[in-house]
């Protein structure tokens, strides 16, 4: 069974095998270390030409990968932790993710920026967070979380395929996770609908179609995992039924498919590890606000990460960031009203 | 052998399309601003006569005189016009009006409007050309106000490092907007370069001649060694940062206007050679103008 560690580092081997023009640049990648999340592992040893470590410089890596973009070759850079993309920010917002428009659509900027976000592991305040929202809506830019359901590897394809730049956001959490499969374990029950391309979102829904589900359950990256642990509790102890919206692709988003989940449930909670004031979830309930049609008939809530730094001791990261038990306690809450 | 009569009217084009760029502020066909290179002419003109037309340049906020010097460098001439289209928001312009002043994009030439940010990416650009073995190098630009960003000193690391073919052309023209050189920069230029390894040439000229010799030496040794080099050259603008923020000494200002670039190379023209470039520069940036005034502007409906 293979895990999403070895799906992406799987994707970049047949990338760079593919398509001589994939590079990747990023800190400490090189093998025998193969970078801080082994992503990166054996591909300096298969490809030593085309795998570049760089000194500690995010803005000039980005930069640079940008500037190959723009002339034609196909990089993917790795910062190291999720945690300093404020230090790539002018080069994503005012470089990469502009050149395209910015130039009358005459250039291109296939750039991939891979990082990994997220906590519980006990990095503390600088190591932890899911700072990805901050470029949410960034024009240019695609903003792309996998997740252990879609295959993770064929995302990053999917990012190295694509024209305009990708910042490819995945939660540390995830890499030793199995890829799931679906009509096993706890997506028996569950009708898989994809939807969007090339990165594939998907709407779980119960296949009796005669069941009528109580409650969406919006997430992307690792708190799928914790959204299906509650949507699974929330069934065997209280009967509640959730459909489950999973999003690969955060920004831009397709609205669809979760208006037709309200329209079912006519309740949503968001699910997201980044901190909760003007999060995705807030853009997600703004989008229903003006597009659905009984809005008002409808009930919502967020669960996100408290608005702290994320704290290094264990029962203090846990009281921040969202649990399971946090999911079902909002859950329950909104099948009350 | 230069020719002096390409590099004066290259100058010449340089100045007297920058002269009407301030001028038409006032008329109401100019919105924004802009950032003059009048009075650092020479630098272009220089640099751009010794180029390859394949390679690659990364411009910043004063970029009109590094494009209209680029473009007359090219085999098919400069073009002025579609400049003009752009100062001005027309659909016609090098970019459709997206981009305006700082953020143009023609052929090989590139430019954009965030201090230091530029450098990581022409040094990008530099290792796609290395890569990818086309003898082209990379050329960046940046004033001595760029010397307080960290994305340079970031730049100048891997581009040594990595033995990348790129030139970093550094105008001083010792004012940062309004903040004299003495108050922004520590240490030296030069300094900054030997701290990584790489080579510089200096100059403090405005002659034309001295700039394309310095051009020369420093374009062939990147283009043979495929190595980085810095250019610096010592220079001054003699219009304001951008419209009207000059809070310089006029009697300084007035100093160096005594040492014009112009001024320093019309004598290697005869009077007829002269007399020639300014009828001829003149009707250029008078059909720029007038073409790119009669064009349409753009709209929005065609966005995805």
């Amino acid at each position: 069974m293979s895990t999403v560690l070895e799906s992406l580092n799987t994707s970049l081997h047949k990338a760079m095998h593919t398509d001589e023009r994939v590079y990747l640049l990023g800190e400490d990648i090189l093998d025998p270390y193969g970078g801080a999340f082994k992503v990166t592992r054996g591909l300096s040893t298969a490809f030593p030409e085309r795998v570049l470590t760089t000194p500690i410089s995010e803005a000039a890596i980005v930069g640079v990968a940008s500037g190959m973009a723009l002339r034609g070759l196909r990089p993917v850079a790795e910062i190291m932790f999720g945690d300093f993309v404020t230090l790539i920010a002018d080069q994503i917002v005012n470089h990469a993710a502009k050149f395209r428009w910015m130039y009358n659509d005459q250039v291109r900027v296939p750039l991939v920026v891979r990082t990994p976000m997220g906590g519980r592991r006990g990095y503390g305040p600088t190591h932890s967070q899911s700072l990805e929202k901050m470029f949410l809506g960034v024009p240019g830019l695609h903003v792309v979380a996998p997740n252990t359901l879609g295959d993770p590897g064929q995302l990053l394809e999917a990012a190295i395929a694509d024209d305009d730049p990708v910042l490819f956001v995945e939660h540390k959490l995830l890499y030793t996770r199995p890829l799931l499969e679906a009509d096993k374990g706890d997506l028996v029950d569950y009708e898989i609908q994809p939807f969007g391309a090339p990165f594939t979102s998907y709407v779980l829904r119960f296949t009796n179609h005669a069941v009528k589900s109580h409650l969406t359950l919006a997430c992307y990256g690792y708190n799928f995992e914790l959204a299906r642990q509650a949507a699974l509790e929330l069934l065997m102890e209280r009967e509640i039924f959730c459909e489950i919206v999973l999003f690969s692709q955060l920004s831009p988003f397709a609205l669809d498919p979760l208006l037709d989940s309200l329209a079912r449930t006519h309740r949503l909670l968001t699910v997201e590890e980044g901190g909760l004031t003007l999060g995705w979830g807030a853009e997600i309930l703004a989008r229903l606000a003006e597009r659905s049609n009984d809005f008002s008939r409808c009930h919502f809530h967020r669960v996100a990460a408290l608005d702290l730094p994320i704290a290094n001791s264990k029962p203090l990261e846990d009281a921040i960031l969202p649990s399971v038990e946090t999911i079902i306690h909002a859950a329950l809450e909104l099948c009350e009203v | 052998m230069p020719d002096n009569y390409a590099l004066f009217r290259t100058m010449l084009l340089i100045r007297r399309f920058e002269e009407r760029l301030l001028a038409e502020f006032s008329t109401g066909k100019l919105v924004g601003t802009t950032h003059a290179y009048i009075g650092q002419e020479a630098n272009a003109a220089g640099i751009f006569s010794v180029t390859d037309p394949g390679d690659v340049v990364f411009s910043n906020h004063r970029c009109h005189g590094h494009f209209l010097a680029y473009g007359a460098s090219s085999p098919e001439g400069s073009d002025p016009y579609r400049l003009a289209a752009e100062l001005m928001g027309k659909a016609t312009g090098l970019v459709g009006g997206r981009g305006g002043s700082q953020h143009i994009h023609w052929r090989n030439f590139y430019s954009n409007g965030i201090q230091g940010g530029i450098l990581p990416v022409a040094t990008g650009m530099a290792l796609a050309e290395k890569v990818n073995k086309t003898g082209k190098i990379a050329l960046t630009f940046l004033g001595d106000g760029t010397l307080g960003e960290g994305a340079l000193y970031e730049s100048l690391n891997i581009a040594s490092l990595w033995r990348l073919p790129i030139l970093f052309v550094v105008e001083n023209n010792h004012y940062a907007q309004t903040t004299p050189i003495e108050l922004a920069v520590a240490g030296t230029i030069t300094g900054r370069f030997s701290a990584f390894g790489i080579t510089t040439l200096e100059r403090d000229s405005t002659d034309v001649l001295e700039v394309q010799a310095a051009a020369l030496e420093a374009v062939g040794s990147v283009r043979r060694n495929g190595r980085p080099v810095g250019l610096i050259l010592h220079t001054y603008r003699f219009s304001a940062h951008s419209k009207g923020d000059d809070v310089r000494d006029p009697a300084e200002i007035a100093r160096a206007r005594e040492k014009d670039p112009l001024l320093i190379h019309a004598p290697r023209l005869t009077d007829a050679e002269r007399a020639r470039a300014e009828s001829e520069v003149a009707a250029a940036i008078a059909d720029a103008f007038a073409r790119a005034e009669a064009d349409p502007l753009p709209n929005l409906k065609d966005e995805r």
